[in-house]
């Protein structure tokens, strides 16, 4: 557990003195913001599964750039061979590093959601904002999805850069790979949104969270066999 | 032994057009187009067996780490891809006059869809990996995570209501014997197309890899 705390403390440490990844974040976030709005007319009356497929594909795209970016400094003076030499079992690097990028992009997420809400929905008709009836669980959902598409984006963020198409290849393999995400997070969303009751979207959130499960410990152990050496 | 599998497999994919031609019964909503059926549950049960080879194998390759068993998965993997595509097409055959459209985003449909486009980034992934060794490891971890993946994909998708029809199982209506033998002939013709087509293609594979071995040009 220390370990994973420390990888998290020195990602997090690199990130507030380089600030590289989060305002790339979130200016790219706000770029697709804009890209939405004008696709859509600037009108405010879209549906709520409308807004909460546009929150979800914001978050994932640019999730992605930011875990992309988070290998790639390792790559930087050779520094994650040394990460790897240190005495630690490489499940607890990616876990280490799974923490320290979900709440890396959990955070960007969360300066961005105001603003999501601020342009889609604050005038949508009968769009009541409670807090603890739509801000909160709203917000639960956001952490369970970006921890789904974190978990397998850092796994293949260090997969990807070592290949020849590197950066190219992230998006590609981790797109098809979280579609339980995407139908989840965005079905549970737009059901929050209308106003729904929990039981309605219950199974999807069962979904979501064995996601999560799974996909944690499946990531972690084949992570092993993932940096086995640097050779070839 | 391959002689043996040739005309075994050759037999039984004649019989087999020939009993969906013929002998088995025309059904009666659907008509003739019906019969295309056998075919669509052919190429996808074999197509099914094939991503479950690469699955196994890839396991296999990460634990004793010999070039056969990488071998042996992405061969599956490549036939695995024709006979989906097969799938996906007799499908969409069946589907046209039967609900009214090509294509829809059912669970099964969806599910296929992405299987077929998980196992396309597999083959991406193989050409784009770099040296030898780390495209069998890549590749081999990918497959897993994508076979894992692939029944909750399934889950997920079944969260909205499907209309692809469930044969089998609780809900399903029985079928004329006929029909079922048919099916079955079906079943195990493909089944044994894909054994031949598997052992076919790993030995061109296995041929390739001596040559480069020795220093030889591929291709």
């Amino acid at each position: 557990m220390r370990n994973i705390l420390l990888i998290f403390r020195k990602d997090f440490l690199v990130e507030w003195r380089s600030k590289q990844i989060f305002p790339t974040m979130f200016v790219f976030s706000l770029l697709l913001l804009l890209v939405f709005n004008v696709a859509f007319e600037f009108r405010s009356d879209v549906d709520s599964r409308a807004v909460s497929a546009v929150i979800w594909i914001t978050f994932i795209f640019s999730g992605l750039l930011a875990l992309g970016r988070s290998f790639s400094l390792e790559k930087e003076n050779n520094a994650f061979a040394f990460l790897l030499l240190t005495p630690v079992s490489r499940s607890y690097i990616y876990l280490g590093k799974l923490l320290s990028n979900t709440v890396m992009v959990l955070l960007s997420e969360l300066f961005i959601l105001p603003l999501f809400l601020l342009f889609f929905l604050f005038d949508a008709d009968g769009a009541s904002l409670s807090f603890t009836g739509t801000i909160l669980p709203f917000l639960g959902v956001m952490v369970l999805g970006t921890i789904g598409f974190v978990s397998l984006g850092t796994f293949f963020s260090s997969m990807a850069l070592n290949t020849k198409l590197r950066d190219m290849m992230l998006p590609l393999l981790v797109f098809p790979l979280i579609i339980p995400v995407v139908i989840t997070s965005v079905g549970i969303c737009s059901s929050i949104l209308e106003g729904r009751p929990p039981d309605y979207y219950a199974f999807s959130l069962q979904v979501l969270v064995s996601f999560d499960i799974i996909f944690i410990l499946l990531c972690s152990i084949l992570f092993e066999y993932l940096i086995e050496d640097s050779g070839d | 032994m391959r002689k043996i599998l040739f005309f075994l497999t050759f037999a039984l994919m004649v019989l087999a057009t020939w009993m969906t031609l013929f002998y088995a019964p025309t059904e009666v909503v659907m008509g003739h187009v019906q019969r295309i059926f056998y075919f669509h549950m052919g190429t996808v049960w074999a197509a099914t067996v094939a991503f479950t080879v690469v699955f196994v194998a890839s396991i296999y390759y990460l634990v004793k780490e010999t070039a056969k068993w990488d071998t042996l998965a992405y061969c599956s993997a490549e036939i695995g891809m024709l006979l989906l595509t097969l799938t996906i097409i007799t499908g969409s055959i069946w589907a046209k006059p039967v609900w009214g459209t090509w294509w829809t985003w059912d669970p099964q449909l969806t599910t296929t869809f992405i299987l077929w486009v998980l196992y396309a980034v597999y083959l991406v992934l193989r050409s784009g990996a770099g040296g030898r060794g780390k495209k069998a490891r890549y590749s081999a971890i990918f497959a897993i995570i994508a076979y894992v993946d692939l029944p909750v994909v399934y889950v997920s998708a079944r969260i909205k209501r499907g209309i692809s029809p469930v044969v089998f199982g609780p809900g399903g209506g029985g079928i004329d014997p006929a029909m079922m033998h048919t099916l079955l002939v079906t079943l195990l013709g493909f089944t044994l197309l894909f054994v031949l087509l598997l052992g076919e293609r790993t030995r061109i594979m296995n041929m390739e890899n001596q040559l480069y071995a020795r220093g030889g040009r591929v291709g």
